[in-house]
């Protein structure tokens, strides 16, 4: 699939993260949760539909400077299709932040 | 016993038995609960409290029709503020748009809704009352409050022709996912098996219509199902293996492994209006009774496959072998398999004229 990098991701209907004080973070969804790791929390904190793809790359490379940057680029483009196959993303292309 | 204490993750709450619907594939046991037996809005949202405590994730509110409960909004209430996600299992029957804003401002994280078929007569004699012309409306609502909705069609050999039909109409409605749920055979639907369970045929392109659904839709529905098990090589892994991940509490506090434990005789369940949720998910009868590997039998025992599908479903091994121990009866591995080959070769070899006939269901009766 084809990520846009000007489109800004968000958590679609009925995916969100459950509370930072119940131990790992987790990605709740219609019947599935996912575990969250550091780069991925980072990525799914992002998709607020204020960031667009591109910031959030340009985001994570700096916090994994000593990543190769186009590693950080292709593991965060993979993230977020696996997140659109679980159809957990809405995408918005528009100027407006935040809105769809 | 063995000493495996595994992690709870979902919590299945059937709040009642009540129900507008007769469905003659109910999961609900034969013997049904009266009203008067069901536990209270404070007893359910202490044992709501408990599972968010145990590491629980998500609660299914489901029944019979949980929206039967007058009290539903305060339970996804509870359920919310114990951090668990919640999911509304519903036919969607007694349902307003009011009542649905209530749900949502309270919480409500996932809205399940059942379907019988998309053609009014069909629906209504699988069903036993008239529901679809409700149903699509509950659809336009749900789409206007941006819930996350789910789309569940129970399929089976009465409505199998119609898949494309389905597929089409939760392509248009908004869904993020979409369930093709191939009716399981325990209490209502093993009663009315002979008249449900589809030909080899009908499976074999039902599978070949959802696999290409399922491939072309990704990334705008999820699309799943599953195998009909009698038509499968291996059982399905029931539950996710006995007592490791799911607990099924009834209307009245008993706490279950799966949907139709209490069919296995001689199990003995913890309830909740007795003992904490954690104590009876570690220690109580019922769930050590098939936990772990200790209890299995050849072919079993030494089985490759012991870890992924855990000698399948206990209860389809009581009601087809008469013994809740013995390895699941679908497995080809068993020699019990020749129970199920008998069953679908007798499916199978029924003429066109007898699967037209105007079955005679056995309808799911309604508790007091």
């Amino acid at each position: 699939m084809n990520l846009e990098l000007r489109a800004r991701p968000r958590l679609a209907a009925g995916c969100r993260l459950n509370e930072p004080n119940q131990g790992s973070r987790m990605l709740l969804m219609p019947e599935r949760a996912l575990r969250l790791n550091g780069p991925s929390l980072e990525i799914v904190e992002r998709c607020d539909g204020a960031h667009t793809i591109q910031q959030i790359i340009i985001e994570l490379q700096k916090i994994y400077s000593k990543a190769e940057p186009e590693r950080v680029e292709k593991d965060i483009l993979g993230y977020l299709t696996l997140l659109q196959e679980q159809r957990a993303l809405d995408f918005a292309i528009e100027d407006t932040p935040g809105k769809s | 016993m063995t000493a495996i204490v595994l992690h709870p993750l979902a919590l299945i709450a059937e709040l009642t038995h009540r129900c507008p619907l007769h469905c003659v594939y109910c999961s609900n046991p034969l013997e049904l609960m009266a009203r008067r037996f069901e536990l209270s809005t404070e007893e359910w949202t202490r044992v709501l409290g408990e599972a968010g405590k145990a590491g629980i994730l998500q609660v299914d509110f489901t029944g019979g029709e949980p929206l039967a409960r007058p009290d539903l909004v305060e339970l996804v209430q509870a359920g919310r503020a114990s951090g668990l996600y919640v999911n509304l299992i519903t036919s969607g029957m007694p349902l307003d748009e009011r009542r649905l804003a209530d749900l949502v401002k309270a919480g409500l994280d996932h809205f399940q809704l059942s379907f019988q078929s998309l053609h009014e007569d069909d629906a209504s004699e699988i069903s036993g009352t008239r529901a679809l012309e409700q149903k699509r409306q509950v659809v336009a609502w749900v789409r206007a409050h941006r819930v996350a909705l789910t789309l569940n069609f129970v399929i089976h050999r009465q409505n199998l022709e119609q898949l494309e039909e389905m597929i089409a109409f939760g392509e248009e409605s908004g869904a993020g996912r979409m369930e093709f749920a191939h009716v399981q055979y325990y209490g209502w639907a093993f009663a009315n098996r002979e008249r449900l369970l589809p030909t080899r045929e009908q499976v074999e392109r039902s599978i070949t219509v959802l696999q290409q659904a399922e491939a072309r839709l990704r990334g705008k529905v999820r699309v799943e199902y599953v195998v009909p098990d009698y038509y499968a090589k291996y059982p399905k892994a029931c539950m996710g293996g006995w007592g490791r991940k799911l607990m099924l509490i009834t209307p009245s506090g008993d706490v279950l492994p799966c949907h139709a434990a209490q069919v296995i005789p001689g199990l003995r369940f913890g309830n909740v209006k007795d003992q904490a949720l954690q104590e009876i998910w570690d220690s109580s009868d019922a769930f050590q009774k098939f936990r772990g590997e200790a209890w299995m039998r050849e072919p079993c025992q030494t089985c490759d496959r012991r870890a992924q599908d855990f000698g399948g479903c206990r209860c389809q091994a009581f009601l087809l072998a008469g013994d809740a121990a013995v390895t699941d009866p679908v497995c080809t591995l068993t020699p019990q398999r020749a129970i199920v080959d008998e069953i679908i070769a007798a499916t199978n070899a029924a003429t066109p004229a007898a699967i037209v006939t105007k079955p005679d269901w056995l309808y799911r009766a309604n508790p007091s």
